[in-house]
């Protein structure tokens, strides 16, 4: 069984021009100890993603799905109570822009202090409390590669560089004892000496604790370097979904081609200076979407076909919706 | 060939503010910079965060004075006081290219802005200049009547560059160009970059982060740490091999990215 498994996600907004699909059936699931990336370029619906697991989307929205189970259990029907109850304790979410999702008004050792539940402290006598929270919070510091302890707890978030108050947020995450990780562009903007840091963090935490991580982000090198699977977003619908290697090696959908392309350090013969494969045009804006593939007007292999919505496909454990995917020749 | 702009010993400091209590942190210094690009060439200054090189990119279009050393364009020394003539020929291209343009005015204001301050145009040619350029980086003439949020990410970056190529400048400095842009733009606008700098002959000097494109479009490299110089050369030679100990730790890392293996 799979630790969340997400069936044909539908998620529609309400705008002046009326209800928009912005999540059109995603499905995807993240198996235990897995590390499942989601790609997709920015307004492709990444973060609503992250946003309707855990359930922070505002409730005029209209979520719809097939199925959204965590662990054999429907997250959409169940009391709100409850479902609260198993995002706080099973599910923990690294935001993007760490520095600006922390509370700016409190020391970083407060806001980890507080963090902790208290299932963890259950059996001290109340005076010795603090003290063990301080202890676990230094601890879960020290995993994630904080030395200076002393000095971190109690500075502000504007007082620490941006790598650390990365390193801080997937500590804040990791306190409560997770099953599943989601973090949401952990690596934007970073050199790449740090951003090792943190994947090597994330791939030691996927070993030693088992834990599940599901890696949202649009940089492509450090996704191909540590997830095991792999699922393609493109304006709110999945393009493709499968196991990392065989989507490198060889990829079913335009979309995940023009992808690989755009990355030149994963083309080695590829002369300098000299122009890279790209799609035309832009990523449409919302309310312009394209009916039918949404990909259409951009696709290089489009045809007349492409107007109805691909249905999913799949090859082993590969899924993919395209009418004329790559490995057939285009007529 | 000669030099299109050359940089010899720049230092800079940074000069704290006075405070009645001095903080104890040192003030940031940039010691001893030299590198000179010649047109049609490409510079990438790499390092960590701090390390200078926004510091250096500001310094060379003249946002910070520099305290000794000297910029030079064409063989020409550019004084702090030469404002015009570095306005007109080295022209920025700044990181968060949203929050750079004005939300508040037309993007053919904007451009006509920087025209209006820096030339003597008649009304009618600073319009055409401006047609001009849109095309020139592959907008319309139409997206003159356009705010900043009717356009998406990578149409505003084009927008960045026009207001950068709208004087004809010789340099263009760039500050993260393509970080923050996603994947299928962001090869469109490398693109874009090769092709402008192959029919102008720009000097493009940009700072990055991504050693994939480093290596794609630069000739030459300036690695950075600490407000010093840790290595420069080109760029082929400094990827294959590298001296310094730093800066074969950045490119290691970035191998082992690219690799999978760490």
């Amino acid at each position: 069984m799979p630790l969340l498994d997400v069936k044909n996600l539908t998620l529609e907004i309400d705008t002046a021009d009326g209800w928009i699909k912005v999540l059109d059936r995603v499905s995807f699931s993240i198996k235990d100890k897995e590390i499942r990336a989601l790609v997709g370029e920015s307004g492709s619906g990444k973060s609503l993603v992250v946003k309707a697991i855990v359930g922070a989307l505002p409730e005029r929205w209209k979520i719809k799905a097939d199925r959204m189970m965590w662990q054999g259990e429907d997250l959409l029907n169940m009391p709100q109570q409850k479902r609260r109850k198993i995002t706080r304790e099973q599910i923990a979410v690294v935001y993007q822009n760490p520095a600006s999702s922390l509370d700016p008004s409190a020391t970083l050792g407060d806001q980890l202090m507080e963090a902790i539940s208290k299932e963890q402290l259950l059996n001290c006598w109340f005076w010795q409390k603090q003290q063990r929270r301080k202890k676990i919070a230094i601890a879960h510091l020290h995993k994630v590669g904080i030395r200076d302890h002393t000095n971190c707890m109690a500075s502000y978030p504007h007082q620490i560089s941006d790598d650390m108050c990365q390193k801080f947020m997937i500590a804040l995450a990791l306190i409560s004892k997770p099953k599943l990780l989601i973090a949401d562009d952990p690596t934007m903007a970073m050199v790449a000496s740090t951003k090792i840091q943190i994947l090597k963090l994330f791939k030691h935490l996927n070993q030693t604790r088992d834990l599940s991580i599901l890696f949202v982000s649009h940089d492509l090198l450090s996704i191909f370097s540590m997830a095991d699977s792999l699922t393609v977003l493109y304006c709110g619908q999945t393009v493709e979904t499968g196991r990392m290697d065989r989507i490198l090696k060889r990829p079913l959908h335009p979309y995940t081609q023009a992808l690989l392309d755009s990355a030149p350090s994963f083309s080695r013969g590829l002369e300098r200076k000299t122009d890279l494969p790209t799609l035309d045009g832009s990523i449409p804006p919302l309310r312009h979407l394209p009916i039918g593939c949404r990909l259409g007007p951009r696709c290089p292999r489009a045809q007349k076909e492409c107007v109805k919505t691909p249905e999913e496909r799949r090859i082993h454990e590969h899924f993919y919706r395209c009418h004329f995917p790559i490995h057939r020749p285009s007529r | 060939m000669s030099a299109l702009l050359s940089v010899e010993n720049l230092n800079y400091r940074h000069k704290a503010k006075h405070a009645l209590f001095k903080s104890k942190t040192r003030p940031f210094q940039l010691k001893d910079v030299n590198f000179s690009i010649s047109a049609g060439e490409t510079l990438a200054i790499i390092g960590d965060n701090g390390s200078g090189k926004s510091t250096l990119a500001n310094l060379l279009v003249g946002v910070y004075k520099p305290t000794s050393g000297l910029i030079k364009l064409n063989e020409k020394t550019l004084a702090a006081k030469h404002t015009k003539e570095r306005c007109l020929n080295i022209r920025m291209i700044f990181q968060n290219t949203k929050e750079s343009i004005n939300p508040a005015m037309t993007l053919g204001d904007i451009l006509d802005e920087s025209l209006v301050l820096n030339t003597k145009l008649s009304a009618q040619e600073r319009l055409e200049q401006i047609d001009k350029t849109l095309r020139l980086v592959g907008l319309l003439p139409e997206h003159r009547y356009f705010y900043r949020h009717k356009l998406s990410d990578g149409q505003l970056q084009r927008i960045a560059l026009a207001r950068a190529l709208i004087l004809n400048p010789k340099v263009i400095v760039a500050d993260e160009p393509f970080a923050a842009l996603d994947p299928s733009v962001r090869s469109q606008t490398i693109n874009l970059f090769i092709r402008l700098q192959r029919e102008l002959g720009l000097g493009f000097v940009f700072i990055a982060h991504n050693l994939g494109i480093v290596r794609h479009i630069s000739d030459r490299m300036v690695v950075m740490q600490d407000g010093r110089v840790v290595e420069s050369g080109k760029t082929e030679v400094l990827i294959n091999w590298p001296k310094s100990e730093y800066t074969k730790q950045l490119i290691h890392s970035y191998y082992s990215l690219v690799n999978g293996q760490y």
